[in-house]
């Protein structure tokens, strides 16, 4: 087995960690204070992040993205984790779902994603349909060539700076074993088109100045060619596409937690207490030697899943897995940094809060703790008729 | 123009320098990183050469084991088009002068027009190499630029000066060496990086350059500095600030 990175992925790996340090952690602690990027900020973060050729790094080169593989792209998200949401997103990773686009869909969704002219954001959840999508009630009928969506969605990410919307919604029923289920269809739904409103959403505990919006569609009409893939398999296009958004937040909570276990250590080999270092107390070496294990653990499950995304081998467990751990070990982390810097780490003027509070939403994004269980599970017992 | 750009591959500065025991030079790990120095030079010949267009070229020279090159691939993956490695074991342990003999013999059969360096390394940061290639190859050197101009086939620079700077013009061939506030690096694009394993590496001995090193300088001994002393504090009771322009008199800064 070999863990070496290439030359190439070492470039990679330094290139955008020095544009985080230089780029974007300068204003971690105006983002955080304000709940808000500054305007101008956006646009001079997108204009640097497009010269430096790292923006829509998960798109194909052939289409002006940066054509990394699964895993140089966990790297890079381990990276850009370093920066909270607000700043890493900036530099966008267009919804790979997106490369399901087809004829004039490339001209007009495509391809201005990933040189940034658009921005995208994608819609499952609904107040009433959350781990269980299938129960969506936002729906889209067919009226001659055109779609007509009614229904709500909640807790859309960075659905304020985007352009359109990747849309699920339930096209009709067909006769199961099991009963009827949901026939469900992606669409891309441009912003403004009438009968769609934008309203902003709930103020959540993580990621400020990373918002999340309340979609409304009141009989919105879109031309039938907006169906992203086919008719009724919106669920076959988000399982062949989605499987990556996970390796992302799993990777994202690595460099999140790399940055807690270097304050953690520094402040153990400076803190005295008692006349030593606190660092010389038992009671704390062992908690960081905890954390750089749970950290190296989680690494490892990440980078395997994202290296057998990159083989085309990676099961759902595998994402499912490196998912779980990672966002667990993240709160681990985050939490022990805290007790380690005793009532400091609990205060604003170091960011050892902000990654706690960050990362609790990681456990409930993107498939909760427990249904990542329930799929790893589900494959164990499944074979054995469990 | 053919502008050739020094690069100097240098151990991480982020992990601690390691000193052979015997010898105290620095241990080379294989994967060394470019000088970050360099990548000033690398900025201001890339810049040159977009502004000229089809008739320039910028190829990198560094003098150094090879190892992984992962610091002359960064370089490579800023946009230079390719590179001038000189690997030798003879070579190990070359002083400033030496290392200034192979970097001009590299340049004048590169038939450089223009060799750009920066003013002192990171890591031995004698600042005294771009001075001696220029006088070993007889061209004119024009140093410490905080802004370079090519104007009718001519260099001119603002020279960086303790009182401000001076305008220098110089012709060319002719040695340039650059400050860290010259310009702003770009970063090394994702594509660059894919493609820079594909840019051909020239690698040569000191033979190939007819240079026989002769170091002839040997580091005796090697002693830690002493730790850096607290701080005097003055607390303000409202005139501090006098007191610091009195501290600041006193070792003659003001
Ligand atoms: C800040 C934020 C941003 C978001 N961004 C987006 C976005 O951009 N697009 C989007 O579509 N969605 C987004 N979401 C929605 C997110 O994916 C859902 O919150 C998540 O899937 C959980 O759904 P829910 O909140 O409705 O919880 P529920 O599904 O109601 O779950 C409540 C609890 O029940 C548990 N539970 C549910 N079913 C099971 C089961 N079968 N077995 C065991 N336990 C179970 C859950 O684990 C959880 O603990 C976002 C959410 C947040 C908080
Ligand atoms: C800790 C230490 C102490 C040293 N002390 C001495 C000493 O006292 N006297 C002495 O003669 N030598 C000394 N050396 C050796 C000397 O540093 C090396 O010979 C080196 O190659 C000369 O360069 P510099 O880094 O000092 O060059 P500088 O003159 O500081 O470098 C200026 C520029 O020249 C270019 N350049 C320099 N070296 C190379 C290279 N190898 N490849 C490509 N471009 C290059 C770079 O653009 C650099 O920015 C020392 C080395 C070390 C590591």
């Amino acid at each position: 087995m070999n863990f070496d990175l290439t030359s190439e992925q070492k470039l990679i790996v330094q290139t955008t960690r020095e544009f985080v340090k230089k780029e974007l952690l300068p204003h971690e602690a105006e983002v955080e204070k304000n709940d808000h990027v500054p305007d101008g900020l956006v646009e001079s973060i997108k204009a640097k992040a497009i010269a430096a050729g790292i923006y829509a790094p998960n798109m194909p080169e052939e289409y002006g993205g940066g054509g990394l593989d699964s895993f140089t792209m966990a790297l890079v998200e381990r990276e850009l984790g370093a920066a909270g949401y607000a700043l890493n997103y900036i530099i966008a990773r267009p919804s790979n779902i997106l490369m399901a686009c087809e004829g004039d869909q490339i001209e007009r969704y495509l391809i201005p994603t990933i040189t940034g002219e658009r921005y995208d954001c994608l819609a499952m959840s609904e107040p009433d349909a959350g781990s269980d999508v299938r129960g969506m009630k936002c729906t889209a009928v067919r009226d001659g060539d055109e779609y007509v969506i009614n229904g709500t969605k909640h807790f859309i990410s960075h659905a304020d700076m985007a352009d359109y919307v990747i849309l699920f919604a339930a096209t009709g029923e067909e006769e199961t074993a099991r009963g009827p289920k949901k026939r469900i269809t992606a669409f891309l739904v441009d912003m403004g088109t009438p009968g769609f409103e934008l309203v902003p959403g709930y103020n959540a505990v993580s990621n400020k100045g990373y918002h999340n919006s309340i979609l409304n569609f009141d009989d919105c009409r879109i031309p039938a060619g907006n169906v992203l893939g086919e008719e009724h398999k919106g669920f076959d296009v988000a399982n062949e596409w989605l499987g990556a958004t996970r390796l992302q937040v799993a990777a994202i909570c690595l460099g999140r937690a790399r940055r807690a276990i270097e304050l953690a250590t520094e402040w153990a080999a400076s803190r005295e207490q008692f006349g030593q270092k606190i660092g010389k107390f038992q009671g704390v070496s062992f908690k960081l030697a905890d954390m750089q294990t749970q950290y190296d653990a989680a690494e490892l499950l990440t980078f395997r899943a994202a290296w057998k995304d990159s083989e085309g081998t990676m099961t759902d467990s595998d994402a499912a897995m490196a998912k779980v751990f990672a966002t667990e070990m993240c709160q681990f982390v985050t939490d022990e940094a805290i007790q380690i810097y005793g009532g400091m780490g609990l205060m604003d003027d170091l960011p050892l809060e902000m990654f706690w509070r960050d990362t609790r939403v990681d456990r409930i994004w993107d498939g909760t703790s427990e249904i990542q269980r329930h799929i790893i599970s589900r494959a164990m017992l499944r074979p054995l008729g469990g | 123009m053919k502008i050739v750009v020094c690069v100097k591959q240098i151990p991480d500065p982020a992990s601690p320098y390691q000193l052979d025991p015997e010898s105290y030079f620095v241990v080379r790990p294989n994967d060394q990183v470019l000088d970050d120095t360099d990548r000033y030079g690398v900025e201001v010949a890339l810049q040159l050469s977009d502004e000229l267009g089809e008739d320039a070229s910028v190829t990198l020279l560094s003098m150094s084991p090879g190892g992984s090159q992962q610091g002359i691939r960064q370089a490579l993956a800023m946009g230079a088009d390719g590179a001038i490695l000189i690997e030798d074991e003879t070579l190990r342990g070359a002083d400033a002068l030496t290392t200034s003999q192979i970097l001009a013999a590299a340049a004048t059969r590169a038939e450089a027009d223009l060799l750009i360096a920066g003013t002192e390394s990171t890591d031995g940061y004698t600042g005294v190499v771009p001075q001696q290639v220029a006088e070993i190859m007889g061209v004119p050197a024009l140093t410490f630029a905080r802004k370079v101009e090519h104007v009718d086939g001519k260099l001119r620079i603002e020279r960086q000066t303790q009182a401000g700077y001076d305008v220098v013009e110089g012709a060319l061939p002719a040695v340039l060496s650059v400050t860290s506030g010259v310009v702003e690096p770009r970063y090394p694009t994702f594509k660059g990086i894919m493609q820079a394993k594909s840019k051909p590496v020239e690698t040569l001995t000191a033979a190939d350059l007819g240079v026989t090193a002769k170091v002839s300088q040997k580091i005796v001994s090697v002693e830690e500095v002493e730790g850096r002393q607290a701080g005097d504090i003055i607390e303000d009771d409202g005139e501090g600030y006098l007191r610091i322009i009195e501290k600041l008199e006193e070792v003659k800064v003001v």
